[in-house]
């Protein structure tokens, strides 16, 4: 093999000159001190009389108060949303549902800075990435599945659809408003009515979509947003009245919803963990690769479920690109998620720094060898260092499971098939990616990587028109694209 | 000097399990008696155990690479060539079907529909996917399209009462679409399931494919819902409790839980392509495309 001479130029930023902040300004984004659970187009109190708080991860300081849904309330949102469904949003003419869809994408779009502020507020995310990809993909995805309201008939070759009921849509806490987007979107866009659950870290931007759904003026039930933690979302699961559940979260509690239904006509879609393989090989163009690679892993905190936690780098490069990653880790800035020049911001939660600590402290354990980034950390809030582990063993916990956070596991490997079955042995399927030059090498590989979503020289990408979801335990059903349809509708 | 026609012995047919393309007896030894309406018995058949059952989820899961990575046009070749081989020994199981209470007009209906739709599937198997696919018109400077893949193993057990046309429909489907199974014939009509099998052994259908077991639904559900290497589980019966069981075991591992106790396999409702779309999972592929600044559009 022909000598190449390999890329040693270190790219330089000079670390002395520190950014200035740059903080976001918080005055458009106003949060009342208390918010009521949202069902039959009102704003109500909850049967429960009970309120939890929702902090800034990033400060640890109270934001607001959030409503605590009980059974009582579950009933009541339910009940609004079958009426709502028998009632109004079943027999309206099809045009005349869009159009309501689109006015709620508008308002999103209006109110975008606004969604932002809170989003990162809320959640702890950069808020370069709340503004340029949660609010106005959150938006585009009600643009998108306005429009497909009246032409169901031409998404499924030779039969007619029918809506599906009442949806019961409980979704996690690292894309709160996107994901609110991708359940209510074609939930409405299919004549289906919806009662939405957010996570009860990340309540805010949901409560604050229920403000645009009233200005709206949708017809009372169609959408009912209520609050609360795991009590809650299991009174959604088994209400009897309930004809579809659509969950995003872990594989854990996505088996035991599958399992809850089992006596039931209710239909599933389910939208759960991943560990995703990252593949690059010898010919990739390899600072690209690398960017894909801190892309794929340390894009909002790593809290995605799409994240490309596994990487696997061909052997005569390895040294190489971890040297590029290190290099690269160096730069990242981690801080005051309202900063527009953060790059990483604040974990999600106390508990989720706790687990993330936890496996970086088994990875240790296991032999394998952790780099961390030498950044400071902020005094107060959950922040996390971008961490990378190498000599990581196939079988290591870290090369397993979930961790749902800023760390990475790195491999080695030598041929194409050795790194397909690595990159599949594992009871996840979710997304992968591939890096390389060759075209023929990306579609043998993208053909045999068993996950919904591969990336191709890219990473964690995401589009209303692009199904997303997973093989084998990181769930069924497609969101995104005409194929999302199928989740919401009898197909007859 | 040959016996007369009148007198002579018949030969009878031994039935057993259809794994990894090999005719095995059932390890366990078991074997119950299938006998007609008026108790008259018909044969011995295996009672085919846990450990056969898993044996064949060995055997699919071994077959799956080969057979989802065939053409697609090559696997509507083979699925002909089993109607085909359906075809010439048409009377064999006209015959096991009147011994099973069919009529002669009954038993050669359910031949001839299920040869066709044999050929019905064979027809979609490099076709379902260009309906069922799409290129996404993301909004950013990508190459994005989805397309239909095999779930995996499939674990099914066929309709109980129509035990040629049932069987031959719910695995016309999962194979056509790349998928490989194990199929859990009739347990009180399993003839016919035994001979199919020798069709499809004679039909270049890779071994492992399709596995056949014959034996006792109740005892072999539960398996058939909790193992960890089978991605799909169809069943074909109203039984709520079984239904019930079967979604709570297969949350274990998440597979596709299909259910198709309310479809007629004889009429036209009994065959589509979404019966394929039931064990397809939908693969999405991105990849950037270039931007060149300043280049213009022309021809």
């Amino acid at each position: 093999m022909a000598t190449k001479k390999s890329n040693t130029i270190k790219l330089k930023f000079d670390s002395a000159r520190s950014l200035a902040p740059a903080p976001e300004s918080k005055s458009a984004a106003k949060i009342d001190p208390q918010y009521e659970l949202f069902i039959n187009g009102k704003m109500e109190k909850p049967q429960s009389k009970k309120y939890f708080p929702t902090i800034n991860p990033a400060t640890e300081e109270k934001l607001s108060m959030i409503a605590e849904a009980n059974g009582a309330d579950v009933n009541k949102a339910v009940t609004a949303a079958r009426n709502a469904y028998a009632k109004t949003w079943k027999k309206m003419p099809p045009a005349e549902r869009a159009k309501y869809i689109y006015r709620i994408a508008r308002m999103i779009q209006e109110r975008a800075r606004e969604f932002a502020i809170i989003e990162t507020l809320d959640g702890g995310k950069p808020i370069r990435e709340s503004r340029d990809f949660d609010v106005p993909t959150a938006a585009n995805h009600f643009f998108y599945y306005a429009g497909w309201a009246d032409k169901l008939e031409y998404a499924f070759p030779n039969r007619r659809t029918e809506p599906l009921g009442v949806a019961g849509q409980i979704i996690p806490w690292n894309f709160p408003l996107l994901m609110a987007a991708w359940k209510i979107a074609p939930a409405l866009a299919c004549g289906n009515t919806v009662v939405l659950k957010p996570a009860e870290n990340t309540s805010l931007t949901a409560l604050k979509l229920a403000e645009i759904i009233q200005e709206a003026d949708l017809p009372p039930g169609v959408v009912n947003i209520i609050t609360g933690a795991g009590a809650t979302g299991a009174a959604i699961v088994n209400h009897p009245d309930i004809n579809k559940i659509a969950f995003t979260g872990s594989t854990e509690v996505g088996k035991i919803i599958q399992r809850a239904i089992a006596g039931t006509n209710k239909k599933a879609t389910l939208e759960l963990g991943g560990k995703a393989a990252n593949i690059i090989f010898d010919d990739a163009p390899l600072d690209q690769a690398v960017e894909g690679v801190i892309n794929g892993i340390f894009f909002n905190q790593g809290h995605v479920c799409c994240a490309g936690s596994r990487l696997y780098v061909q052997e005569s490069v390895f040294k190489e690109v971890v040297r590029k990653l290190k290099d690269r880790l160096e730069t990242l800035i981690v801080g005051d998620p309202i900063d527009k020049n953060t790059d990483i911001g604040a974990i999600n939660s106390k508990a989720q720094l706790d687990i993330i600590n936890k496996y970086i402290k088994i990875g240790q354990q296991e032999g394998a060898e952790m780099y961390q980034s030498s950044c400071a950390l902020p005094k107060k809030g959950f922040f996390c260092r971008p961490t990378i582990f190498t000599n990581v063993a196939q079988s290591n916990r870290i090369a397993q499971e979930e961790i749902f956070g800023p760390v990475l596991a790195i491999q080695s490997f030598r041929t194409d098939d050795e790194v397909i079955e690595k990159a599949n042995n594992t009871p996840y399927g979710l997304s992968a990616g591939v890096w390389t030059d060759k075209g023929s090498k990306i579609f043998n590989m993208t053909t045999k990587l068993r996950a919904g979503v591969v990336w191709a020289n890219t990473f964690n990408k995401f589009d209303p028109g692009s199904p997303f979801g997973g093989y084998k335990e990181s769930g069924y059903g497609r969101e995104g694209g005409v194929h999302g349809l199928n989740a919401y509708v009898n197909i007859v | 000097m040959a016996k007369t026609l009148e007198s002579r012995l018949e030969v009878l047919k031994t039935y057993k399990l259809y794994i990894g393309g090999q005719f095995p007896r059932t390890e366990s030894g078991r074997y119950y008696i299938a006998t007609n309406a008026k108790g008259e018995k018909l044969a011995n058949v295996c009672l085919g155990s846990r450990k056969d059952f898993r044996d064949a989820v060995v055997a699919a899961r071994g077959a799956f690479g080969g057979w989802s990575g065939r053409a697609a046009f090559n696997r509507g070749q083979i699925l002909y060539r089993i109607a085909e081989m359906l075809e010439g020994r048409k009377a064999q199981f006209i015959d096991e079907l009147m011994k099973q209470e069919s009529t002669k007009v009954q038993a050669e209906n359910e031949v001839n529909l299920c040869i066709d739709r044999l050929i019905y599937y064979s027809g979609w198997c490099d076709k379902f996917q260009q309906l069922f696919s799409a290129v996404n018109p993301v909004a950013s400077s990508h190459f994005n399209f989805s397309v239909p893949e095999p779930t995996g193993v499939v674990a099914a057990i066929a309709p109980q009462n129509d035990s040629l046309l049932g069987l031959v429909s719910v695995i016309a489907p999962i194979i056509a679409g790349g998928n490989t199974c194990i199929i859990l014939a009739s347990h009180t009509k399993p003839l016919c399931a035994v001979t199919f099998a020798e069709v499809l052994n004679s039909s270049d259908l890779p071994g492992g494919v399709v596995n056949i077991l014959t034996g006792k639904v109740s005892e072999l559900v539960p398996f058939f819902a909790d193992h960890m290497d089978v991605n799909a589980t169809a069943y074909c019966e109203g039984d709520a409790v079984t239904q019930k069981m079967i979604k709570e075991k297969s949350s274990l591992n998440v597979k596709r839980v299909v259910l198709y106790d309310k479809v007629k396999w004889a009429d036209a409702t009994g065959q589509s392509p979404y019966f394929i779309m039931d064990f397809q999972e939908i693969k999405t592929t991105w990849h950037p495309i270039e931007n060149i600044g300043g280049a213009k559009a022309g021809y």
